[in-house]
């Protein structure tokens, strides 16, 4: 599939106004997507983690995290460089634009949190997530408020959906990739724990 | 018996307090310093620059806030007192409203310097409406703090708590710094709209009550071992 997704993406028709940059969408929307699939798998392997106290839900929260911070940096790089042509600037302090900003840093920090806080972090990370899930309505509307009530002349433009085929087929690979490195993930820190608890036995 | 536990350790954080006043000068003078550094940044030739009151008022607010939360916890650490703190046959969510209420105070005694110095410095008539002000300052300050420390009090016994306390609390407390600067930059305006300020409030209060019914939740689980 990777290698098919390029050939369907250079074939697919050019957008009237925008050209070339238009195809950046093929990676820009899949990654948002994969973005969005990995915070909510985070957020709800948290709170069952936080109050089920399951090691499973802590490893599968974490590979969720950092895939959270990889598409969505995927996402954050990608936009701008599509905005920049599409509305002639980089960036706008549009409802989704800083949404999706506030949710990857949010990520970023449950990472540096489970990285440098020692031991009990994992807890911490938990709350965490679970705060930043209940974060994102308030961002959402606080952001759309503000900028219905300071209007900009930059009006964001409907985003063309109709190039199906090549878009749905960059979505399932991006999905499929999203799964793979999940599993891998989950299944290194399982590994991981495992040598873990057979040091503690030596120990005993 | 849950408003007993809260005044208990509401108390005992004040007696604490009033024996040196340590939190209290260092973040009054932090706050202070913040807002002058921003004034010798950004006034030129005796002008503010436009709407640069609330943001800075809001800015100071929490930094202030966020050195006032690391040093409370800092001092129970330090003490070894923590612990019998949570051994104390007392809910958990009361100790966590009492510590609540003490840097709620802290903070309101703050903003009662930062106010007046803000409209001084930058020429802003913050005054105007003193009960809308009383009311955003407070309900902000609420949605801050209870954000602010229950992640204080989880982050006692991780390694380098002073640097990730900021880190995890500005991305979630963002939607009280926006809503705070634009009810309060709403105020400045020469024409003020009830109307935006309502919808402001609104969101503030509901910030409030959304992060502390989660904190009062969480806290249980959070600061077991």
């Amino acid at each position: 599939m990777f290698a098919t997704a390029p050939i369907l993406i250079a074939s697919a028709p050019y957008e009237s106004t925008m050209g070339l940059v238009q195809k950046i969408f093929y990676v820009h929307l899949p990654s948002a997507w994969m973005f969005l699939l990995g915070a909510i798998i985070c957020g709800i392997a948290s709170v069952r983690y936080l109050f089920k106290g399951d090691p499973r839900q802590d490893r599968l929260a974490w590979a969720a995290a950092e895939l959270v911070v990889l598409f969505g940096a995927i996402t954050l790089i990608t936009g701008p460089l599509w905005a920049r042509k599409a509305w002639g600037v980089w960036w706008q302090w549009d409802v989704r634009l800083t949404a999706s900003l506030m949710g990857w840093m949010v990520a970023v920090a449950y990472l540096l949190l489970r990285k440098y806080g020692g031991p009990g972090s994992d807890k911490l990370a938990a709350g965490l997530a679970l705060f930043g899930m209940a974060n994102v309505p308030f961002v959402y509307i606080s952001v759309n408020y503000w900028r219905t009530i300071h209007p900009t002349t930059n009006v964001v433009p409907t985003l063309p959906t109709s190039f199906g085929v090549p878009l749905w087929f960059s979505a399932g690979t991006f999905l499929l990739l999203f799964i793979l490195l999940l599993r891998l993930r989950v299944r290194l820190e399982e590994q991981r724990a495992r040598v873990d608890a057979l040091y503690l036995s030596m120990d005993a | 018996m849950f408003a007993q536990i809260v005044w208990l350790v509401l108390r005992k954080d004040f007696t604490i307090e009033v024996r040196s006043l340590e939190i209290a000068y260092t973040t009054l003078f932090f706050a202070i310093s913040c807002v002058l550094v921003f004034a010798f940044a950004l006034v030129q030739e005796g002008r503010a620059p436009e709407g640069g009151a609330a943001g800075i008022l809001w800015i100071a607010i929490a930094f202030a806030g966020t050195l006032a939360l690391g040093r409370t916890f800092e001092r129970e650490r330090q003490a070894e007192t923590l612990r019998a703190l949570l051994l104390a046959p007392a809910a958990r969510p009361a100790v966590y409203v009492g510590k609540l209420l003490g840097i709620i105070v802290l903070l309101l005694a703050a903003e009662v310097i930062l106010v007046p110095l803000v409209a001084l410095l930058f020429q802003a008539p913050l005054f105007a409406h003193p009960v809308w002000l009383a009311l955003i300052l407070l309900t902000g300050t609420v949605g801050f703090a209870a954000v602010g420390t229950l992640f204080a009090a989880m982050l006692v016994r991780a390694r380098s708590r002073d640097v990730l306390l900021p880190v995890l609390l500005y991305p979630i407390t963002v939607p009280v710094i926006i809503a705070g600067v634009r009810a309060t930059g709403a105020l400045l305006a020469p024409e003020v709209d009830a109307g935006v300020l309502q919808v402001w409030v609104a969101l503030l209060v509901c910030f409030d009550v959304v992060f502390l019914t989660l904190a009062l939740w969480t806290f249980e689980p959070l600061m077991t071992d």
